[in-house]
């Protein structure tokens, strides 16, 4: 699956990082490191992750679109 | 082809990709293709100087999320190389012709190669696509003797960082006095220079290549300004980018390297002056009035400037009876050295800067810049929490300093923020700002 | 009731079941000057500005005042002594940056990704067996049949506080959790009251941080009360205090609310409880919903250090400024329909756990907490009903919350 955060929004809250630690992780301050290509299984996470940004920084490739128009 | 042209859009990264679910969110149902030079889909461009030059993400992992049903037509592999205003077409290097009704070019920047003496040796990299980080990534691991990064912009910052994270020794050769002295000022700057040589960064101000040489059609040393010359088995060229616009020229618009012109409300111009009213453009490669810095022509190569471009963009070639106006506040981040440094306005023709939160000794600062006594820009190491505190201001115009009596902040001074001078050279003027994110 | 003294309203006891119509009053303006001088701010898009505006200060609690005692050593000596102390350590929701910043990355680097995930299975049994504790019985009191005592038990857990210590804490907490109201500031006998309980609390950390520190264990506050090196400083002893008194009453007055509202409004919405009973999935967006709809915390006061213009309105110098949260989650202005609770709502950018650098440091573990409990209780409940609505509530207006919950069941699946 394929995830993308805007990192001009994010500012560190880290709770991305508590809902799917092995796809965020809070480096420093507030570096921001992620997979943007983490695996199917860790979608309810990912989207659990996705639900806690304070600032809705993150943005998921929604399931039924995820290859379906792939170039 | 018997279908009737739709919108075609050329360029396919990310501001292709978020302006083409712009005009499907807008409710736009016809043929939409989407035009590529590369062979790959969309991919995110800004892990490529930092995670995966560091080894920690595949290149292949940067492909971007759909955010947004497109049934669309993809073009990849060829980039275009001809516009026919008249006849309402484009021509793609495979010879192919793409018919439009509307067009949108996003076909973004490439990175400015080496301009000196040893361009086609080998082991001299760029940083800007997928191709150039996985190629960049493999040869770190060889790895090299020494790395040699020309150009301290914020790319070049980057990979020197990821360098020393690699453990590799980094040489980093920039003529001005500090890293990103263009973008955040001699003042800001030097307090990343302390971070970089900290780190253990060669760090060489002041300095300059002028030639490349090797042996055996592989680099091996640089030859400076001064005399000097560094053994070098590895080089990053990060001297910002340039626009491959010949095309747009040609077919008769105002293009040059320096981007294509356009009106406030992203239409291009043609050689005329006039807007074409089905030629669109967003992204790295569009240079738009911008009317929050006076209307100023200008090109915003930065991650949010593609997206929220390619939005607008698109939502005006949805509605081209009630054109807006794109106003936009610059902003970008970078991650280098341990420190998250974020950015929002534009620093260009600054008179003054003042650290307005925490302070430089604690690597943790906002510093807020100042012309003629309004607020244009802010730089935040380690303290993104208040940047948007200050892009209010900032967007309001507010008077310099903007934010008085606030906690975490010392007496403030006014500084001079030491902005180098003009680049040197007739071409000076066209020559676009340093690219923080490729 | 002119809008000057409307926030009057909201401290009335009697508008606690539904303190929202006088919230929209607030929005008319973003931001409304009260009689008393300070500003209520009531819009998501003031909030919004003003959580990340540093000339907000969060250092704008009255001074410590110890009761009199008659002992002249005690009063004009020690007491004063230990007021100032006090007032120099505050806990980290009282402080400002750095000094904050610091403070919280001590806990930060305790409340790890690895301890509070790691409390999920144990949150799983603590509520199995509150609810399993409840068969045979057809009426369920889910204040203190679960939504306390399971943060009370998690957080002793996970600070490393025995239980079987509880019973006397519980009314320390509760009148901690008092002081934060705003009327209770004011008010000098209520201060003093303040200062003695914490006095106690303090006492009885005191001692259990003496015990960490002869035999750690794996928890939080033997992390927190290592003895620093110089490469590695650690937190001092008074701060480590006031830090552990702190999140020990947060760990027992907030989550209680958001268990307790969350079932409420589920019981007043019976098919999002049967949708979320037959698909746990989608507990993760409900429970965003929840923290916009019914927020367990209302508002947090914070004071102007310098003079700020905002949405048309100059908030002076000095003039204490409340944020009125609950206000900001249901702004029409931001939420379409935003007085219905509707958990398939994807755009749920609330204010449920404050915002800004003071957001709450728990809330991951209340997610957590929040998740399990609801689902659970769906699960386990058979057909629950209310059994009076609105349910009483506690007095406070901040930390606001059912007093209990009375539901009804047919039984314990």
């Amino acid at each position: 699956m394929r995830v993308v955060v805007d990192l001009n929004r994010c500012q560190g809250y880290a709770q991305c990082c508590y809902a799917a630690p092995e796809a965020f992780e809070l480096r420093g301050h507030e570096i921001l490191f992620y997979d943007p290509a983490p695996p199917e299984e860790a979608r309810p996470r990912i989207e659990r992750a996705r639900l806690a940004c304070p600032v809705r920084a993150i943005s998921v490739e929604p399931a039924a679109l995820a290859g379906e128009d792939a170039p | 082809m018997s279908e009737k042209p739709g919108i075609v859009i050329v360029g396919a990264s990310l501001a292709g990709l978020r302006g083409a679910e712009a005009l499907r969110r807008g409710g736009y149902d016809g043929p939409l293709t989407i035009v590529g030079d590369e062979p790959y889909g969309p991919y995110d461009r800004p892990p490529l100087s930092k995670h995966v030059l560091a080894g920690e993400l595949r290149p292949e992992a940067t492909t971007l999320p759909q955010l947004y049903p497109l049934r669309a037509r993809w073009r990849l592999g060829h980039p275009a190389i001809g516009l026919d205003r008249p006849g309402k077409s484009i021509r793609l290097a495979d010879g192919s012709v793409i018919p439009f009704a509307k067009l949108l070019i996003a076909t973004g920047a490439r990175a400015r190669p080496w301009p000196g003496e040893g361009a086609g040796l080998g082991g001299i990299f760029t940083i800007r696509g997928r191709d150039d980080a996985t190629a960049l990534r493999q040869a770190l691991t060889a790895p090299p003797k020494r790395v040699l990064v020309i150009g301290a912009g914020l790319i070049g910052c980057e990979a020197a960082s990821c360098c020393r994270d690699l453990g590799l020794p980094v040489t980093m050769v920039d003529p001005n006095p500090t890293p990103l002295a263009r973008v955040v000022g001699t003042l800001v700057g030097e307090t990343l220079a302390g971070c970089m040589r900290r780190a253990g960064v060669d760090y060489r101000p002041g300095a300059k290549v002028l030639s490349l040489a090797g042996e055996g059609g592989r680099v091996r040393r640089a030859h400076l300004q001064d005399g000097g010359a560094i053994e070098t088995d590895l080089v990053i060229i990060a001297l910002g980018a340039v626009r491959d616009t010949a095309w747009l020229a040609e077919g008769g618009l105002m293009a040059d390297s320096g981007g294509l012109t356009c009106d406030g409300t992203c239409r291009a111009l043609g050689r005329d002056g006039e807007p074409d009213p089905d030629i669109y453009a967003a992204g790295d490669v569009a240079r738009w009035p911008n009317p929050l810095y006076g209307w100023k022509p200008m090109t915003v190569e930065h991650w949010g400037n593609a997206v929220e471009q390619a939005a607008h963009a698109a939502g005006n070639m949805l509605r081209p009876e009630d054109p807006q106006i794109y106003t936009h506040l610059p902003a970008f981040w970078s991650s280098q050295f341990g420190i998250n440094i974020k950015a929002v306005g534009l620093t260009d023709g600054a008179d003054s800067v003042a650290i307005v939160q925490g302070s430089r000794a604690g690597l943790r600062f906002l510093a807020v810049y100042g012309r003629a006594g309004r607020s244009i820009a802010a730089v935040s190491f380690d303290q993104a929490r208040w940047l948007p505190a200050y892009a209010d201001r900032i967007l309001a115009g507010a008077a310099f300093p903007p934010i008085l009596d606030a906690i975490d902040q010392s007496r403030i001074e006014t500084m001079a923020p030491g902005f180098p001078g003009p680049r040197p050279g007739p071409a000076a003027k066209l020559q676009p700002r340093e690219s923080a994110h490729v | 009731m002119s809008d000057d003294t409307l926030f009057a309203e909201v401290l009335d006891p009697g508008n606690r079941a539904d303190p929202y119509p006088i919230y929209a009053r607030f929005r008319r303006n973003p931001v409304t000057r009260q009689r008393d001088g300070a500003y209520v701010v009531s819009t998501h898009a003031a909030i919004r500005s003003l959580i990340f505006d540093p000339r907000l200060s969060s250092q704008d609690l009255p001074p410590s005042r110890r009761p009199r005692t008659g002992n002249p050593l005690r009063d004009w000596i020690l007491n004063p002594i230990k007021n100032r102390v006090a007032n120099g350590h505050r806990p980290l929701i009282f402080r400002d940056p750095p000094d904050h910043d610091t403070l919280r990355g001590f806990v930060m680097k305790e409340f790890t990704i690895h301890r509070v995930n790691g409390l999920h299975q144990r949150v799983v049994s603590h509520v199995d067996k509150l609810i399993e504790a409840c068969r045979g019985r057809d009426k369920v009191c889910l204040v203190e049949d679960l939504s306390y005592p399971l943060p009370v038990a998690i957080i002793c857990e996970l600070l490393g506080v025995p239980e079987k210590d509880e019973p006397q804490f519980h009314d320390w907490a509760t009148r901690l959790a008092t002081a934060l109201e705003p009327d209770a500031r004011r008010d000098e006998d209520t201060r003093r009251v303040t200062v003695t309980t914490f006095d106690a609390i303090a006492a009885y950390m005191r001692g259990l941080i003496r015990e960490k520190r002869r035999h750690p264990a794996d928890d939080m506050l033997s992390g927190l009360a290592r003895r620093g090196t110089p490469d590695q400083p650690a937190m001092g002893d008074v701060d480590l205090i006031s830090t552990a008194v702190l999140l020990l009453v947060a760990g027992h007055e907030t989550t209680v609310n958001l268990i307790t509202n969350g079932m409420l409004t589920l019981l007043r919405h019976p098919d999002e409880l049967a949708r979320l009973k037959a698909d746990p999935e989608r507990a993760p967006q409900l429970i965003e919903e929840l923290l916009r709809f019914e927020p367990p915390v209302h508002f947090r006061t914070r004071k102007a250090l310098g003079e700020i213009e905002i949405a048309g309105t100059t908030i002076p110098k000095g003039a204490p400024v409340i944020l009125l949260f609950a206000a900001g989650n249901r702004d029409p202005e931001r939420f379409t329909d935003p007085d219905r609770f509707d958990p398939d709502r994807d755009d749920v950018q609330h204010f449920g756990f404050g915002g800004g650098l003071h957001y709450c440091v728990g809330a991951p573990l209340a997610r957590i907490e929040a998740e399990i409990a609801l689902v659970r209780l769906c699960q386990r409940l058979r057909q629950p009903s209310l059994l009076a609505d609105p349910p009483p509530y506690r007095p406070g207006a901040s930390l606001r919350g059912p007093q209990n919950l009375g539901i009804r069941i047919a039984g314990i699946v």
